[in-house]
């Protein structure tokens, strides 16, 4: 990397000093403004977490009580995916193994936790119905497995295509747009589940958000791990 | 001074170093780094916040709100790495001011 001047100039520093106390000032007055005890929405979450189809609150507000969130962070996710694959000026979309030679030991490590930590996603993914987990955590164990086994040398396997992936990029948004869709449809407004299959619909919504989280997740991780010399050879020799 | 407060006061602070960084320092990476030390201190409120409540659970909403923001946090740290790199593969610098950079180097600087 060429050398960067590590810092402004003295005066844009004094300057962002100054700024950065002022705002630093007004968010301490703001924070401490904040009531001592205030129980927020936690009573009405509770009051109505009977109704939401799990027994996890935190599952309960993501996926049921503010369902708009999350499904416009999965939006993002995607988005962010789609931007990440078109600006790779290597192939988007390749998921070539970002270590050519790794370490036997690792490589071997790595088979051995790629499966534990596809099972270690699947409990967090049932246990977030009940306890602490679900779709996000699930989907970055399943992120992490990937990152590993990119680590290790292994490439993208033959079986999954560059379609493939990307279908289970983007399958967890179009399940749970369809969902909220449909519960419109069904005769709600958008996202209402209808209270005898919200269990099950927020189930299956979590199970496709975990496959859509896990493959962006590595592709993030591919798309941007690759050697920034080569990239600019090429980048230079596209010109 | 109530637990609340101290993680409030701490968020704050890493709110506004983050920025700090944000404005002075002119390399991407460091850019990116201080967004990040910014939300950290945006998770940091929300996390005292949620610890108000008079019962052994915290409030679920601002705990959500977290893991909603940690999401995005990674999605726009990877689209913001991106862009840096691929700033960096056409001009040669990893910052903004590409023009500037490459007369500190000829001057030696």
């Amino acid at each position: 990397m060429p050398n960067v001047t590590p810092k402004s100039p003295f005066p844009v520093r004094v300057a962002a000093l100054a700024l950065c106390a002022g705002v630093g000032v007004l968010l301490a007055r703001a924070v401490l403004a904040i009531p001592e005890t205030e129980s927020g929405l936690a009573p009405l979450i509770d009051a109505n977490l009977s109704a939401s189809g799990v027994k996890n609150a935190v599952t309960a507000v993501l996926l049921n009580f503010r369902g708009y969130d999350t499904l416009l962070e999965i939006a993002v996710l995607v988005l962010a995916t789609i931007g990440v694959l078109s600006l790779s000026v290597t192939q988007p979309g390749t998921w070539a193994p970002v270590a050519e030679q790794a370490d036997p030991v690792l490589s071997a490590l790595a088979r051995f936790l790629a499966p534990v930590m596809v099972l270690v996603a699947g409990y967090l993914l049932w246990a977030g119905e009940h306890a602490p987990g679900g779709a996000f955590q699930a989907g970055s164990v399943i992120g992490a497995a990937g990152v590993l086994l990119a680590l290790s040398g292994y490439a993208r396997p033959v079986w999954v295509s560059r379609f493939a992936l990307r279908a289970a990029i983007s399958v967890g948004f179009i399940v749970f747009l369809g969902t909220a869709v449909g519960a419109m449809l069904a005769g709600g407004t958008l996202l209402e589940y209808p209270p005898d299959y919200a269990k099950t619909l927020m189930i299956v919504v979590e199970t496709w958000l975990t496959v859509s989280i896990g493959a962006i997740l590595v592709s993030l991780f591919i798309a941007s791990a690759s050697p920034t010399e080569e990239m600019r050879w090429r980048s230079e020799g596209y010109r | 001074m109530s637990q609340t407060d101290l993680y409030t006061l701490t968020g704050a602070a890493l709110f506004v170093i983050g920025l700090y960084a944000l404005i002075t320092r002119p390399h991407l990476l460091h850019k990116v780094l201080a967004l990040n030390i910014s939300s950290a201190g945006v998770f940091f409120v929300l996390v005292g916040i949620a610890r108000r409540v008079a019962g052994p659970t915290p409030d679920p909403l601002p705990h959500a709100m977290v893991l909603t923001g940690i999401v995005v946090t990674v999605s726009s740290t990877a689209f913001a790495l991106a862009l840096a790199k691929r700033i960096y593969a056409e001009t040669g610098a990893a910052a903004l001011d590409p023009v500037d950079v490459a007369a500190e180097e000829r001057s030696g600087g």
